[in-house]
Parts: structure tokens; C-alpha cells; sequence
């Protein structure tokens, strides 16, 4: 079935109303402390779906096709706000002795991983330790773990080796497990 | 911790971390890697705490509340349908 272009704008108010919530949600995600610029990486994200969507071979690729513009318009966002004064990774990585032989306490307890996603409470906490991630450290982790994009898309978008992503995602769920590990250690409920 | 010959330390086993958990450790270093992993108790917790990190972040992705239909601000679908008129 072709698809009629003889009056392309309900086709572009359909396709913003579609999609505009998810979108929205994906950008407030992205773009953590900054989230109040949402809405204009939403309206870049839909100029620029405009601009190419008679590119677009395949209409069921839309979604991911909207996603990854998405993502990209945020990423502008975020490279346009000043760098803000954040707490350096190295604080958060595990600590060693003079033996190379790691400082970790005993764990006698260890949260499930159900008890924890299912409290809106501990999500909050969740989405709060996200937000003390360095801003380069953070958006790694997000597109990587929660965005579900692979190693090589994440080093596409942001423009950097493969190499730079692992070590920049393992540092970042390092330093998230050691900003959650009083929820881990059940020290919070 | 007792090392035994041929161990690694806990800093090298730390670099190692990343790959295995993308499982991409050589049989070789993935060998090095479980030997450690079974001598070294603080490793061994840290590991499987570092796990459910990683499972907790991607299942507290997927309890995103989902936005309410009557929140989405009707200027700003305004506002981008007058844009790509512009």
C-alpha cells in the first residue's frame, strides 16, 4: 500500500501527536539535570525527523528512526550547556591497598533486584545516584544500560572509540554501585 | 587474601571486569579471571554486587512512569507543526 502525500500535514501532526510523549520522556531521561530543555531537543528531534522522513525506507524502522533523532537532539542540548563543576568518578571507583588487593567490607545482605525496581521510593534514589554521575561518565551508562544501545552505536553517537565506552560504562556502574550500596546492603527500605 | 603462583592482583582483575562481563575475556583470561574470582572472597562480593547494579539500573529503565496523554503540552505540539511551516 503506497502511502497518500497529497496533504502531507495531518501525516506530521499525526506522526508529532504519536509520538511527542515517549519522545518527550526519552529526552527528560537523556538529558538528567538538564530536563527543562526536553522540549526544545523534542522540537529539533521532530525539525529534523521532518527534513528526512522521505528518506526513511523502511516506515516500521520509525520508531528506533525517531529514537536514535531523539537522542542525538539531546546530546545537542547537552553539549551546549556549560560544563558544571561535578564530583570527580575517582571518588567513586573501588579503593585497593598497597598489595593491589581490594578494600571491599564483608556483604551479608544483598537486595533483589524485584525489591528494589518495585519501590518508587528506591527508584527515586536510583534516578538521584544517576544524576551525581559525571555528565561524559552518565550518558554512557544511559545509552548503553537503560537506552539499550550497543557498545559501537554509543560510540557513534558520541563520537568516540569503543574502547572509551567500555571503560567509561564499567567506571560508571562502578561508582552507581558504590552510590547505591546502602539500598544493596538493605541499609534502606 | 592467599595468591597463589601465576594469580592475578585485584587491581588487574578490576580490568578485567568489563570484558568479561561483555564476555569478551580470551579462554585464556577468562581462565585467570575465574581463578581469581575463586581465591579472592572480596572480589567474589564485589563482583556479584557490581552485577545487580548493573540489573537494577536496567530494570528500574523499564518502570519509567509513562506520561500522561493530557500532559503533553499542546503549545509545544503548536509550536513544532508551526516550525516546519516556517
Amino acid at each position: 500500500m503506497s502511502i497518500r502525500r497529497e496533504d502531507p500535514l495531518p501525516d506530521h501532526e499525526l506522526l508529532v501527536r504519536q509520538n511527542i510523549g515517549w519522545m518527550l520522556l526519552l529526552a527528560q531521561r537523556t538529558l538528567g539535570n538538564h530536563c527543562d530543555l526536553a522540549e526544545d531537543a523534542v522540537q529539533n528531534a521532530f525539525i529534523n525527523a521532518f527534513r528526512s522522513l522521505e528518506k526513511l525506507q523502511d516506515p516500521s524502522k520509525l520508531t528506533a528512526w525517531l529514537h536514535r533523532i531523539t537522542i542525538n537532539s539531546a546530546l545537542m542540548e547537552l553539549r551546549k550547556q556549560r560544563r558544571q563543576a561535578e564530583q570527580p568518578i575517582d571518588e567513586l571507583l573501588p579503593e585497593f591497598d598497597q598489595n593491589e588487593c581490594r578494600l571491599e567490607e564483608r556483604w551479608s545482605y544483598l537486595a533483589r533486584t524485584e525489591n528494589v525496581v518495585e519501590s518508587h521510593q528506591m527508584r527515586a534514589l536510583i534516578r538521584i545516584s544517576l544524576e551525581k554521575l559525571p555528565k561524559n561518565y552518565r550518558i554512557v551508562l544511559h545509552l548503553r544500560d537503560i537506552e539499550g544501545y550497543s557498545t559501537n552505536e554509543v560510540a557513534s553517537l558520541l563520537e568516540m572509540t569503543s574502547s572509551n565506552v567500555k571503560i567509561r560504562l564499567h567506571r560508571a556502574r562502578s561508582a552507581m554501585k558504590n552510590l547505591i550500596e546502602p539500598l544493596l546492603r538493605g541499609e534502606i527500605n | 587474601m592467599k595468591r597463589i603462583h601465576g594469580m592475578i592482583t585485584c587491581v588487574e582483575f578490576e580490568e578485567f571486569i568489563a570484558l568479561y562481563i561483555e564476555g569478551e575475556l580470551s579462554q585464556r583470561q577468562l581462565s585467570t579471571f575465574n581463578l581469581h574470582l575463586k581465591m579472592c572472597r572480596e572480589c567474589r562480593e564485589y563482583l556479584t554486587a557490581y552485577r545487580r547494579t548493573k540489573e537494577i539500573i536496567q530494570a528500574s529503565a523499564t518502570y519509567s512512569e509513562a506520561l500522561d496523554p493530557s500532559a503533553v503540552p499542546e503549545d509545544l505540539v503548536k509550536a513544532i507543526l508551526a516550525a516546519k511551516e516556517a
